[in-house]
């Protein structure tokens, strides 16, 4: 009798655990599919990204851009006959999620294209699921050059998967271009340099330190961080006794914010510079008034300032999403648009209706796309890469970030 | 610039934290045998209970020289719930089951209410940031000590000073010690077991309360998953001190504390080691230390009963 009590309550409770866990995925994960319209096709355009945890805020503003580019087509009636209608999974940031995802979009026929994910660790783990299956995959967030030039893309470049794309540009561009805007026009020459040994950290603090090298400068220190923990006192004790003038931080903002506070509580009054990981306002939340100085470099130039996205941003605003679209909602729309104008091609091609071999030709479709998007003109080069190469350098001001200077990496 | 000092501090400061909260897993252990891996999560629910207090119930704008006494008591009334409902309802019904029983209740508690914060707490589903004590840094010589730092200071030695007068100076802590050598002659004797058993649950539990207060204050944002590393390293503190010994907690704690700050800064110094330096071996070098203290000290650093009870 006791016995069967026990395990009554033992199995209750990782019942509930479970439940729990299973609850809140399915929860952040299928709103915004309510546009049907009621006969002809349905193509399920699917969103890989972080719905929780740390980094939920960029990963929300993901799936919320996708979800406005799908209603927009809808609205318009953009592709005569089929209605889209996304398919939301959180990936936690984590890249064996990541795979289960994509695995699970790769089942669904009804897929023809997903947007995600925003970590390049992830992307990794899901190149080759989609690859395999036809099934294109359009990145609005990933910066490691790996992913389409190949691990040796320093010197021989080679495209490891046909179906994938980004219309974000790479951190073969964005560390360089953080690079100089530090050494030639703030006039730093001695850094420290922090990542957290991830894909996209240590890729940007590698790319970073070279082209600082190499512009004269000089590394003063270079540290590796854990990013499971948040004492970071032993890191910041150092830095302040390095002498550096700046810290590069390649990683993302939950790291980010505390390190930035702890190295100026410990003494060190230099500004933190980071790539598009940090460049979110959850950064100037976590690191307080101690973000104020700091730099971030993000891909393309600041969304407001586009004219052809005041539009979308307008747009955002009126559908009432409870999310910002953070540092990557014009980049998703972008690629949500980029499977949508490549499923019309392929419908128009084959008299209005969708071919049996709809995912490949999809595929092929989107490296030939070319149009105006909300960040500026949206077509992909041999590689999968994004042919819009702009950065812009972000500063933190009065609680916000505020764009210091746009422009296009040169050299290399 | 010598960092020495200042990075003596930053491990003590660390360390009194995961000591704070290692007195938990060692009084449960020492008495039940229990390792309560859910007690990352009470000191994480401790947190929120302060933050509750600050946010939603105090008025905007309360000093922080009044709202932090208000904030702690919050802290360790929703602390010491939490550890009592599980012991009552977890723990208690497994008590006479085989050990694995309740140790896999444990992790399934402590993914209970990591997920319950996710779900149910307001905007928990990234950090949230925690009050601040205003106020500039201090500089001893060398050495600077934040405001957010200078509770800690306090509040470890004095919840130790606490503790020591409550075990060795109180009936109710006599009582522990005797249900600790030997609970059924201890029954015998007429000390109320139950009783003592809800009583080192609570008062683990307030003094993960009053770490997960020192945490918050410390780095300035709380959130669900900040339970789950410090609770292991809380443990692992414990198991180094010597499980069972509350003066082996503190101390495992502080020389974890110490281990980790001072590899970060040195490791990398010694030559052929510098790719094993960063903060990102910290953990490892934590764990090694362990493996070395138990290697040649099985019973932890300051432990004598672990042998003849195991």
């Amino acid at each position: 009798m006791r016995q069967r009590s026990l395990i009554a309550i033992t199995a209750a409770l990782a019942a509930g655990a479970l439940t729990l866990t299973a609850c809140g995925s399915r929860d952040s994960g299928d709103k915004g599919s309510d546009s049907g319209k009621g006969g002809g096709t349905t193509v399920t355009i699917g969103v890989d990204a972080p719905l929780t945890g740390d980094l939920s805020a960029l990963g929300l503003g993901i799936k919320n851009s996708v979800d406005l580019a799908v209603n927009t087509a809808n609205k318009q009636n953009l592709v005569k006959g089929v209605t889209f209608k996304i398919s939301a999974k959180d990936d936690q940031a984590q890249p064996s999620s990541g795979q289960q995802n994509a695995t699970a979009f790769v089942g669904d026929s009804s897929v023809l294209g997903v947007v995600g994910p925003l970590n390049s660790s992830v992307a990794q783990s899901m190149q080759k699921v989609f690859d395999d299956n036809k099934l294109v995959e359009v990145s609005p967030a990933n910066t490691s050059p790996d992913l389409t030039q190949g691990t040796n893309w320093q010197t021989t470049k080679q495209r490891p998967y046909k179906s994938y794309f980004r219309t974000a540009t790479t951190d073969a561009i964005q560390g360089p271009f953080a690079a100089q805007y530090i050494y030639n026009k703030a006039k730093k020459t001695k850094v420290f340099v922090i990542d957290d040994k991830k894909t996209y950290g240590a890729g940007l603090a590698k790319t970073f330190t070279d082209e600082f090298t190499k512009l004269g400068g000089k590394v003063v220190g270079t540290e590796h961080i854990n990013p499971d923990t948040k004492d970071f006192s032993a890191v910041a004790t150092k830095v302040k006794n390095s002498g550096a003038e700046v810290v590069y931080y390649g990683g993302e903002y939950p790291q980010a914010g505390p390190l930035s506070k702890q190295i100026k509580s410990a003494g060190a009054n230099i500004p933190l510079i980071g790539g598009d990981g940090i460049y979110d306002p959850t950064f100037i939340k976590l690191a307080g008034t101690a973000a104020t100085g700091d730099f971030a470099t993000s891909v393309g130039a600041p969304v407001e300032t586009l004219a052809s996205a005041k539009e979308f941003v307008a747009n955002y605003k009126a559908a009432g999403y409870k999310d910002e679209y953070a540092a990557y909602g014009g980049y998703s729309y972008d690629s949500a648009w980029a499977i949508i104008e490549a499923v019309k091609k392929v419908v128009d091609d084959n008299g209005g209706k969708l071919p049996s071999d709809a995912r490949a030709k999809v595929t092929a479709a989107v490296q030939n796309v070319s149009f105006d998007g909300v960040t500026g003109k949206v077509s992909f080069d041999q590689y999968g890469d994004a042919t819009n190469k702009q950065l812009t350098v972000y500063s933190v001001a009065g609680g916000a970030w505020k764009a210091v200077e746009s422009g296009t990496y040169n050299g290399g | 610039m010598n960092e020495l000092p200042q990075q003596l501090v930053n491990g003590l400061l660390l360390g009194s934290m995961y000591g704070l909260v290692a007195i938990g897993y060692t009084m449960v252990y020492g008495i039940v045998q229990l390792i309560n891996f859910a007690h990352g999560e009470i000191f994480m629910t401790g947190a929120f209970g302060a933050l509750t207090v600050y946010v939603y119930i105090l008025p905007d704008g309360t000093s922080m020289w009044v709202a932090l006494p208000l904030m702690l008591i919050g802290a360790i009334l929703v602390s010491v719930t939490v550890a009592v409902g599980a012991e009552r309802f977890a723990y208690r019904p497994l008590r006479t089951a085989p050990r694995l029983a309740p140790l896999i209740t444990a992790i399934g508690l402590s993914l209970a209410l990591q997920q319950a914060v996710w779900a149910w707490y307001p905007q928990a589903k990234s950090a949230r940031t925690f009050p601040t004590i205003p106020g500039g840094p201090f500089n001893i010589g060398n050495v600077t000590i934040q405001t957010g730092d200078i509770f800690l200071v306090a509040a470890a030695p004095l919840s130790m000073a606490f503790l020591a007068y409550f075990v060795m100076r109180t009936r109710t802590g006599r009582g522990m010690q005797a249900t600790a050598q030997d609970p059924d002659t201890a029954k015998l004797m007429g000390v109320n077991t139950d009783r003592i058993i809800v009583i080192a649950f609570a008062l683990g539990a307030a003094f993960a309360a009053v770490g997960g207060v020192a945490y918050g204050l410390k780095y300035g944002q709380i959130d669900f998953k900040m339970g789950f590393l410090l609770g292991l390293k809380a443990f692992t503190a414990a198991v180094l001190g010597g499980i069972g010994n509350i003066y082996g907690a503190m101390l495992g704690g502080l020389v974890l504390g110490v281990a980790e700050a001072l590899s970060t800064a040195y490791i990398s110094n010694i030559p052929g080691m510098d790719k094993f330096g960063s903060q990102s071996w910290a953990d490892v070098w934590a764990f090694v230390l362990l493996i070395l203290v138990l290697l040649f000290r099985p019973q932890g650093l300051l432990g004598e009963r672990v042998a003849d009870r195991a």
